[in-house]
């Protein structure tokens, strides 16, 4: 038989149901509040120690696996040759995602408009979809310009369907009600999208933006190793496979950094503009205490 | 108000011949059991779903081209149906942005009709912040801030506790009795549509007719005794037969 055991102390705040107005005033001490940034922290400097030793005592030479001293110092040495193959990378991702982000939007509200626009456009969107896009960089790479221009394609096609398909369920789900309401007052197509179906697919948009925005980087760095280009142009992907052959492997961790802090760039830009347009109002982007 | 006879049926026959003249002013109750097709006669006068049959005649006013009188009919539905993203403010200002008036020129209007609910203070709140009596309000606020001559409500308090109830029907009625608008009122409460409207239409299902017409003495000015008194029982009473004698009439297997 266990005990009920009584954890730390009872909330006694109630906020009723029917306050006028609840308080949304965050109610974290700051002990919590130290605690929540220096728990993660703590576990990455730990992992980075753990790293550190595991190469020191087991002596591992440097080809096989770097400490992490090296890999800081690879990123300060070589950081001439990869700051232009980051800056390729972004320009890709970032581009491919405008792309996608615009192509969507415009996209979906095209395919919301009519049924038979929808049922017309249906197969392609699907065999697009099911189509590993990394399967077709072969044929982009024969029928685009140049690798950069294959990349671009790669890189937006891969972002351009989590962005499509959750902005069109996004104006797709609109309060029956609203509609309702806005057809009332005799609200025009045009308004009812701008007033009423774009600001509710807002949280659709904004879960496909992050899908999006992961996606762009990670189709970006994968179609450039299927297309093995080099020179001038190269992004980190080909960096990491040149480190590779060439058994830097301090400068391949180094590329790999990069690459690991682009993307929690990403994410944490997208999360950020998600919190900025919906923290006002939607669930999703409200703190709650319960 | 002369409403006509409509017919409407989606396979199953929905309403049946319903045929209902509404006056000026006046506040009437549509109450029945569900499925009597209350909700569906509400909505094919608001224009949201068109009639198999049958017309809605208008008084002499603008009827615009989805065959509605243009600006004079307001729509409080059963839940408070807000927009999440925008203020109370931004709510209530919907139907005139829609009409294209400028949010300067419906400023004072707005805040004039959420004063007449009590939500002066709340026009920068945004409905997540409210109770579900106070966004209520605000939906009440929006039929209203078009000063529409027809107010249609479908249960609209269906989900609220019984004192928030009571007092949003006070208020209801305290609108109505100030602003002179005519309201149709649909419920499955005898208590709500007696203690409102002064005029009940009790409605029979399967299909949906009109079964009893009973007119109530209702000047708006209720008070709080008024719950308690003699004439609210006979009333209730009266209703709570007719509407006995309807849900045992209507349907018949």
């Amino acid at each position: 038989m266990s005990e009920m055991v009584q954890t730390g102390p009872r909330d006694d705040d109630e906020a009723g149901t029917d306050s006028a107005v609840a308080i949304l005033v965050p109610r974290t001490s700051t002990t919590e509040k130290v605690l929540r940034i220096a728990v993660p922290v703590g576990m990455l400097v730990l992992g980075v120690v753990a790293w550190h030793l595991t190469v020191v005592l087991n002596g591992i030479p440097k080809y096989i696996l770097p400490t992490p001293a090296d890999v800081a110092n690879s990123l300060l040495n070589d950081w001439p040759t990869l700051l232009p193959a980051l800056w390729v990378t972004l320009r890709i991702t970032f581009t491919a995602l405008a792309l996608a982000l615009v192509g969507g939007v415009a996209m979906a509200i095209l395919l919301v408009q009519s049924k038979w626009i929808e049922l017309a456009l249906f197969p392609y969107a699907v065999i697009l979809q099911v189509t590993p896009i990394i399967a077709i960089a072969p044929l982009l790479l024969i029928y685009a310009p140049d690798t950069q221009t294959a990349l671009l394609i790669c890189s937006f096609l891969v972002a351009f369907f989590p962005i499509l398909s959750n902005m069109v369920t996004g104006l797709k789900s609109v309060d029956h009600n609203l509609l309702n309401l806005y057809d009332l007052y005799g609200a025009s197509r045009w308004q009812t999208l701008i007033y009423l179906k774009i600001p509710a697919a807002m949280p659709y948009f904004m879960a496909g933006l992050r899908i999006g925005g992961g996606l762009a980087l990670i189709a970006a760095v994968v179609a450039e190793f299927a297309a093995g280009s080099a020179g001038e142009g190269s992004g980190l992907a080909f960096r990491l496979l040149e480190s590779q052959y060439r058994l830097n492997i301090p400068r391949l961790f180094a590329a790999l950094i990069l690459l690991t802090g682009t993307g929690i760039a990403i994410f944490g830009l997208t999360s950020f503009i998600a919190w900025l347009s919906l923290h006002r109002w939607h669930e999703s982007a409200i703190k709650r205490e319960n | 108000m002369r409403g006509v006879s409509k017919v409407f049926s989606n396979g199953t026959l929905a309403l049946k011949d319903m045929s209902l003249d509404v006056e000026r002013g006046e506040f009437l109750s549509l109450l029945g059991p569900s499925g009597c097709g209350k909700s569906t006669a509400l909505r094919i006068v608001a224009g949201l779903g068109a009639a198999s049959s049958g017309k809605i005649d208008w008084p002499s006013s603008r009827i615009n081209a989805r065959g509605l009188p243009e600006g004079d009919v307001g729509f409080v539905f059963q839940e408070p149906t807000l927009m999440p993203w925008k203020t109370v403010f931004g709510n209530v200002y919907l139907p005139l942005r829609l009409t294209g008036v400028s949010k300067s020129a419906a400023r004072e209007r707005i805040m004039e009709t959420l004063a007449s609910v009590g939500l002066a203070d709340f026009s920068e709140a945004y409905p997540r912040e409210l109770s579900g009596g106070m966004k209520m309000r605000v939906s009440i606020a929006r039929a209203l801030v078009t000063r529409p001559k027809l107010l249609l409500m479908d249960e609209p308090f269906a989900a609220l506790d019984e004192f928030t109830r009571q007092k949003l029907n006070d208020d209801v009625l305290r609108l109505w009795r100030q602003s002179g608008v005519t309201v149709i009122f649909v419920t499955h409460s005898v208590f709500e549509s007696a203690y409102l409207s002064n005029r009940i239409v009790v409605m029979k299902a399967r299909p949906g007719q009109v079964f009893a017409d009973l007119p109530l003495a209702n000047d708006g000015e209720r008070t709080a005794d008024y719950r308690t008194s003699e004439a609210y029982r006979v009333a209730t009473h009266e209703v709570s037969r007719s509407l006995h004698d309807a849900i045992h009439a209507g349907g018949g297997h």
